[in-house]
């Protein structure tokens, strides 16, 4: 294979892949942060005590996440299918990735919010607090250093579910280096393809942790 | 009396304000009705925190709750502002039940209380501008008003060159001065002060307890605070309740209650701040044996203060009496002297020194005894 023709494959699956996670990444984080929220501070004596409810969502969450990736792709292609008329595809990719990015953007901003002081909580209370403002002004602004690890490793996930959506026609780079690495014995083409998901993951990761940093003022010295 | 207060007063209402420029008697900033509170199941299973409490709290005045962990004291002061609701009683906070308000009555009441805390509570993602600022965001204030707001509550605080540090980048006093500066805010009329220096050494803690004071002077605030220290209390409360499993033992002018503690309880906590020698305070037993030394700690106050008793008292029970600590503080604006000595547990010499007690009108209190 000419070198020309492997870059034109490599930079057409890299776009696959960025196009999928950049979108999974974003609508499922955006439907995962107020239910990851909600299951914060919805438990019983909580800002909004719903514990039945809680309970419940806790357990659909649970379901979702230990599903097997491969396994819920197949499973939702009726709901895909439903969503953006076709089941194969990169677009029709979009739809797995985005569910499973929900219940595991969801448990990290859980754990993100659990992690903040109670007694932040309570002074906001003192101080006339709604529940709304406690959410939007001391909560999600003391999170955001955790949440913005959360939201990297998310990213960093959604990469790794990524390369499995070739199963159902999604392309890009993991579905690359099986069907020529692997598939058709071209060694190098699977190097490619890993050194180009290692620095992904690498730019993501740093942007992340460089951004986290910068939200960061708990421990600032003199 | 006014009209205007002969009608506040028949219609049987309080009428705080204009009590107050009469001087006569005004209505308590806080008064606890009757209140109880009990934690978990009711019977067995739950936990009594408070019973029977009936206390008021003296508008424009510092009064401590003094008690040891677990007294029930951390969730008196928040039934003040609603953070706890009380099982049985009523909490009235200048003229309003807290009980009887919602939600949303709820919510401002709690803007017309500051509320300061142990660890602060400061946001750690918020400059010490932004803390302070915080609760007038909370109440809708905008932004301009709330920067001509900011600034002189720092300087009154003594931080006005470090609003555009993070908490993480200042001191626990320092962090605290922020604290009560977020509490001053949205110019409350009650301050709650919830352990406030339990977590600063020594000087720390005398300079915010000056702070809170110079605050209680100038905005003639109104203080209830809570705190495991007799020394708190002592600098700055003008009256005190002891409060130990969940009752209130003990409740009065502060000075009272150092120069002549009642319960047991008071007397523990005072024997805290007497600052005994380590040594002297473990080995103190309360039941005597053979050859043991009574350990007592004499008061001067008023008419004793000025009298040269001491030296009555060594030549009345021979040179066996020893002087183990001492000191003369202000308590409440008043001198107020305390010394404590030990001699024989002897009977006879004991019989003797009360005697001497009783004649001069000397306060008196046995700690215990010692080898």
């Amino acid at each position: 294979m000419s070198l020309d023709m492997l870059i034109s494959l490599m930079s057409k699956s890299l776009g696959q892949t960025l196009q999928m996670v950049a979108i999974a990444g974003l609508l499922g984080s955006l439907i995962g942060l107020p239910i990851g929220i909600f299951l914060a501070t919805s438990g019983k004596g909580e800002l909004f005590p719903a514990p039945v409810v809680n309970r419940i969502l806790g357990l659909i969450v649970n379901a979702a996440r230990s599903t097997p990736f491969i396994i819920m792709v197949v499973a939702i292609i009726p709901f895909t299918r439903f969503v953006t008329g076709t089941s194969i595809g990169t677009n029709a990719a979009i739809v797995p990735l985005t569910i499973a990015t929900i219940p595991f953007f969801a448990r990290l901003v859980e754990a993100a919010i659990r992690e903040i002081d109670k007694g932040l909580v309570e002074a906001a209370r003192a101080m006339g607090a709604t529940p709304m403002q406690i959410v939007f002004k001391v909560l999600l602004a003391e999170a955001r250093p955790s949440l913005m690890a959360a939201l990297t490793m998310t990213m960093v996930s959604l990469i790794g579910y990524s390369a499995m959506v070739g199963a159902v026609g999604g392309g890009g780079l993991g579905d690359l280096g099986i069907r020529y690495g692997y598939q058709r014995f071209m060694p190098e083409m699977m190097l490619a393809v890993v050194v180009v998901l290692i620095v992904l993951v690498q730019l993501v990761q740093s942007a992340g942790d460089a951004l986290a940093r910068s939200f960061d003022k708990r421990n600032r010295k003199n | 009396m006014t009209i205007q207060q002969a009608v506040a007063r028949g219609s049987g209402r309080s009428a705080p304000e204009a009590d107050r420029s009469a001087g006569t008697q005004p209505a308590p900033m806080v008064a606890f009705e009757g209140i109880g509170k009990r934690f978990g199941p009711a019977g067995d299973g739950g936990f009594t925190a408070l019973a029977d409490i009936d206390l008021t709290v003296a508008r424009g005045a510092i009064t401590g709750i003094i008690g040891r962990s677990g007294a029930g004291k951390s969730t008196l002061i928040r039934l003040v502002n609603g953070l706890e609701k009380a099982t049985t009683g009523k909490v009235v906070v200048d003229g309003v039940e807290v009980g009887g308000l919602g939600e949303d009555g709820l919510r401002g009441l709690r803007r017309q209380i500051g509320m300061i805390f142990q660890h602060f509570n400061l946001l750690s993602s918020r400059t010490a501008f932004d803390n302070v600022a915080l609760p007038l965001e909370i109440a809708g204030i905008d932004k301009k008003a709330i920067k001509a707001k900011v600034g002189p509550l720092l300087d009154l605080v003594g931080l006005g060159d470090k609003a555009g540090r993070y908490p993480s980048e200042l001191s626990g006093g320092q962090k605290q001065r922020v604290g009560i500066a977020r509490a001053l805010a949205t110019d409350p009329k009650l301050l709650l002060s919830d352990e406030a220096t339990s977590a600063l050494d020594p000087e720390t803690t005398q300079s915010i307890l000056e702070l809170l004071k110079r605050i209680n002077a100038e905005l003639n605030l109104t203080v209830l605070l809570i705190t495991h220290e007799m020394e708190v209390v002592k600098t700055i409360a003008s009256h005190v309740a002891v409060i130990d499993a969940g009752r209130i033992v003990e409740a009065g002018r502060t000075f009272d209650v150092y120069a002549n503690p009642q319960h047991e309880t008071t007397r523990t906590l005072l024997a805290s701040a007497l600052h005994l020698p380590e040594w002297l305070r473990n080995s103190i037993k309360q039941v005597p044996s053979e050859g043991d030394r009574v350990l007592v700690r004499l008061v001067f106050f008023g008419e004793t203060a000025f009298k040269p008793l001491t030296a009555r008292l060594v030549s009345e029970l021979g040179s066996d009496v020893n002087i183990l600590a001492g000191g003369i503080e202000e308590i409440g604006g008043e001198p107020f002297g305390s010394l404590v000595v030990s001699y024989s547990a002897d009977p006879a010499v004991v019989a003797r020194a009360n005697q001497f007690y009783a004649e001069t009108g000397l306060t008196t209190e046995v700690l215990g005894y010692v080898a």
